[in-house]
């Protein structure tokens, strides 16, 4: 989006004889006319006064950002102009600016600080959209920057001009539209704490290229006054009563672990409350890290292919006390048979989310950190003894289940790579420490199974909106949100083609990403739905992919390749030895498929656990 | 296993069929939104109630006794989970200051309508009648029709449409309902407003610890 047309008007018009313009000679026409001749000027303000773009980069600093993934374009080249003069903010150059949305998301998921993109108007604003949407589902804190066209021209159909805030109003927590250089600053601290505070979520300021280019002497606010975003942070105490007073008579209480642990910073006040009550710990899939696999209290991962023995916890339990999650549809399945016998505490700091998808015994809205703070010195002191045959029970379930569709071996059949086998070597050769950033389809909810995660914000996946091509970007964010840590991008060939110019990033700006492309030739969970739902109607799954070692060769990185089991091992170690972006191309079975499945419709109790199909 | 004190054994008074919310009986209800008074915070309420499934039977916004704040009068058809989802869902927008769902009892509840009824010689006579009964007013008189705007209830209006139309409507406009609430509570507009500030930069921001 890097080029400007030449203007088509202006030339041959006869001297004296000005072309007709709507309303000329008012001063409205004067100021289309003066906007249009800005947006083709190629101002450079060198020995200048301070401009919008100025206070921009001023208030960014302010909010201690460092890292900024972003795409110039013509409107909002004033603000690449006075970038330079800034050098505490870091600018990657993405080679697409969904890969600038979704690196901030994963910037943000793995630093736990609030990611920036930019990109410029019209189709830079709109490739931004799939990553701003995947934030919006899974709540992240992102600040989107995009440029638009000089205020005069809006709703003229200017050149790269396109409704972009019209656009991003139902998948932002609030977005803005700037249209003046003195609101700079009191809207980027605006949206900074809006998308921080609270539920997170991203923000999207739209500023206009007049406002980047104006003058202004605009101060930072020392405060914000937003009237109407009062998050409510402290849950009832009265209803925090009601809730031990359930979970106190409880026999078979399961907590549902969400997302909202992390981003509530509320992991050490989950295990205090669990080992208090003596109460198993299921987790959703944005909720993976919230309790380290191991911890006895930890029963695993739920839903759609989440473990039979958690489904079956979930669904034979008394009680469900849900933390920070939203009875997602992956989650619950049918509703009405959902934990049919259960009654429901909710603990959630978006009301919204209560009574949303499912209804509610004890609704508690409040940050999940201080409720559990103020809940658990309300709990009696238990000892495992007195779950005994709970216990007994859970676990009986959990070793049948981790039984079934496992193939811990390396080999599928007939001696193929089997992807899970993958997906555990490399966590634990990674001493389950890297950040693991998952695409979508098959490969996530392999590593969401197999991997095992023991840190918080170790598991980054696209979880609301399922956005395939997020792990590459996602991973580079996250490599540098985390740098401390290893940071491996897992993705399918599928997931890896929509963006696989990323590499190009990775290699120019040196972030040090490993890629495992699970490579199995295939749309993987389409083929695997094909078979078990849509009777072997095989459409669009079989997907061809390039030579990744030839790829990978041209963009300038190594890649290592392993085809057997005996190769995954030094494969993944080639990789870390690797100073700088690496791949590691397995290439896996190509019909294995992720059990056990819930059907789409379907109830928690109705997983298929085994397929018999397989060889279709 | 666990076939002797197994505790699902004991009966438990739990449904077996989950209530799935949004699926009860339905009723109408009015809710009254008060929003900061900027370009777009129409549309986002309208784009909300569109994402979210609402089905709105009428929207009627306008200024308040306070310069810059609107207030809207939504009526929705919903059962109560849908009605406080909805209630919710407006909370997450930030322009929204206050929402209200209106008790069925002791509320006003107007809409206005004007409406265009063909009136020759020999029905005009009669058409006034009918406007006069109903308190309604006559704004204009043609050669063949009248202009009646009336002011009432939802059903009121409903009732004199429904006498009108004997004699020919052949235009209409109604605006939807506004309502407010009967005695001294009123919104406490001021005191939303007045709820305090919050630092631009928390103090938590420390590059090691990260702002989130």
């Amino acid at each position: 989006m890097a080029t400007e047309q030449e203007p088509r008007t202006g030339q041959a018009t006869p001297a004296g004889m000005g072309r007709h313009v709507p309303n000329a000679g008012s001063a409205a026409a004067a100021e289309i006319e003066q906007a249009r001749s800005t947006m083709l000027s190629d101002v450079k303000p060198r020995n200048r006064t301070r401009i919008g773009a100025d206070a921009l980069c001023e208030a960014l600093l302010r909010q201690s950002v460092d890292t900024v993934f972003g795409y110039p374009g013509g409107v909002i080249l004033p603000l690449y102009d006075v970038w330079g003069d800034y050098p505490g903010l870091r600018h990657v150059l993405v080679r697409h600016e969904q890969g600038a949305a979704h690196a901030a998301d994963g910037y943000a998921r793995a630093s736990r600080k609030v990611g920036v993109c930019l990109g410029t108007s019209g189709p830079g604003a709109t490739n931004l959209v799939t990553g701003i949407a995947t934030a919006q589902l899974d709540s992240i804190p992102m600040v989107a920057i995009t440029g638009n066209v000089p205020g005069a021209l809006i709703g003229k159909d200017a050149f790269q001009e396109i409704d972009i805030t019209g656009i991003t109003l139902p998948m932002t927590k609030h977005n803005y539209l700037v249209r003046s250089a003195d609101d700079i600053p009191r809207v980027i601290a605006e949206a900074f704490h809006v998308a921080r505070t609270g539920r997170p979520g991203p923000v999207h300021v739209d500023i206009t290229k007049d406002a980047l280019t104006s003058e202004t002497r605009a101060d930072h606010p020392d405060t914000i006054d937003l009237p109407g975003f009062k998050p409510t942070f402290e849950g009832h105490p009265r209803q925090i009563r009601v809730a031990a007073e359930a979970i106190q008579a409880a026999k078979r209480p399961v907590i549902l672990a969400g997302h909202g642990i992390l981003l509530g910073d509320a992991m050490d006040e989950l295990i205090a409350f669990a080992e208090k009550t003596q109460i198993p710990i299921a987790h959703t899939l944005l909720g993976i890290g919230a309790i380290d696999e191991r911890h006895p209290l930890s029963y695993g991962y739920m839903g759609m292919h989440g473990w039979k023995h958690v489904n079956k916890a979930i669904q034979s339990a008394d009680l469900l006390i849900a933390l920070g999650m939203r009875f997602d549809d992956r989650v619950t399945g049918k509703v009405s048979t959902y934990a049919p016998r259960a009654r429901i505490v909710h603990v959630d700091i978006d009301p919204s989310e209560i009574g949303k998808n499912v209804a509610v015994d004890v609704p508690i809205v409040g940050d999940v950190k201080r409720v559990l703070r103020a809940l658990t010195p309300l709990m009696t002191l238990r000892a495992p003894e007195e779950r005994a045959a709970y216990f007994a029970e859970l676990a009986e379930w959990r070793s049948a289940s981790e039984g079934v569709s496992w193939h811990g071996s390396g080999a599928w059949k007939d001696g193929l790579l089997s992807a899970d086998y993958v997906v555990q070597r490399l966590g634990e050769l990674t001493n389950h420490d890297a950040t693991l950033v998952a695409d979508v389809g098959q490969n996530q909810m392999w590593v969401a199974r197999y991997a095992g995660f023991r840190r918080p914000d170790s598991h980054v996946s696209s979880g609301g909106l399922g956005t395939m091509g997020f792990a590459l970007p996602a991973a580079m964010g996250a490599a540098l949100g985390r740098p401390d840590k290893e940071a491996w991008a897992v993705a399918g060939d599928g997931g890896f083609q929509m963006v696989s110019q990323e590499l190009m990033t990775c290699v120019a700006d040196n972030i040090p990403v490993k890629i495992a492309l699970m490579d199995n030739k295939k749309l993987g969970m389409i083929r695997q739905w094909q078979e078990i739902i849509y009777g072997g109607n095989y459409h669009s799954s079989t997907l061809p992919g390039p030579d990744w070692a030839k790829l990978c060769d041209a963009y300038g990185l190594p890649c290592f390749r392993a085809r057997t089991p005996e190769e995954v091992d030094p494969a993944i170690r080639a990789a870390q030895a690797y100073d700088g972006p690496a791949m590691v191309w397995f290439e896996t079975a190509e019909t294995q498929n992720v059990l056990p499945m819930m059907p789409a419709g379907k109830g928690l109790s109705d997983l298929i656990e085994t397929w018999e199909g397989e060889e279709a | 296993m666990a076939a002797m004190n197994d505790p699902l054994a004991a009966p438990v008074a739990a449904p077996i069929e989950r209530y799935v919310p949004g699926t009860g009986q339905q009723h109408r209800h009015t809710i009254v939104v008060l929003v900061n008074d900027r370009p777009g915070v129409l549309n986002r309420v309208a784009s909300l109630t569109r994402a979210r499934n609402f089905n709105i039977e009428s929207l009627a916004v306008g200024h308040t006794e306070r310069p810059g704040i609107s207030r809207m009068t939504i009526t929705l058809r919903g059962d109560s989970f849908a009605v406080e989802q909805m209630a919710k869902q407006l909370y997450r927008l930030i322009d929204v200051l206050k929402v209200q769902d209106l008790p069925a009892e002791g509320v006003v509840e107007h809409e206005l309508a004007l409406i265009k009824v063909k009136a020759t010689n020999h029905t005009r006579a009669e058409v006034l009648k009918v406007v006069e009964l109903y308190k309604g007013r006559i704004l204009d008189i043609g050669n063949d029709t009248v202009i009646v705007e009336h002011s009432g209830t939802e059903q009121e209006i409903d009732s004199l449409v429904a006498l009108l139309g004997g004699f020919g409507i052949r235009e209409m406009v109604r605006t939807g309902s506004v309502a407010m609430s009967r005695g001294s509570g009123v919104v406490d507009i001021e005191g939303i407003l007045r709820s305090g500030t919050v630092p631009a930069v928390p103090t938590t921001i420390h590059p090691e610890e990260g702002n989130r």
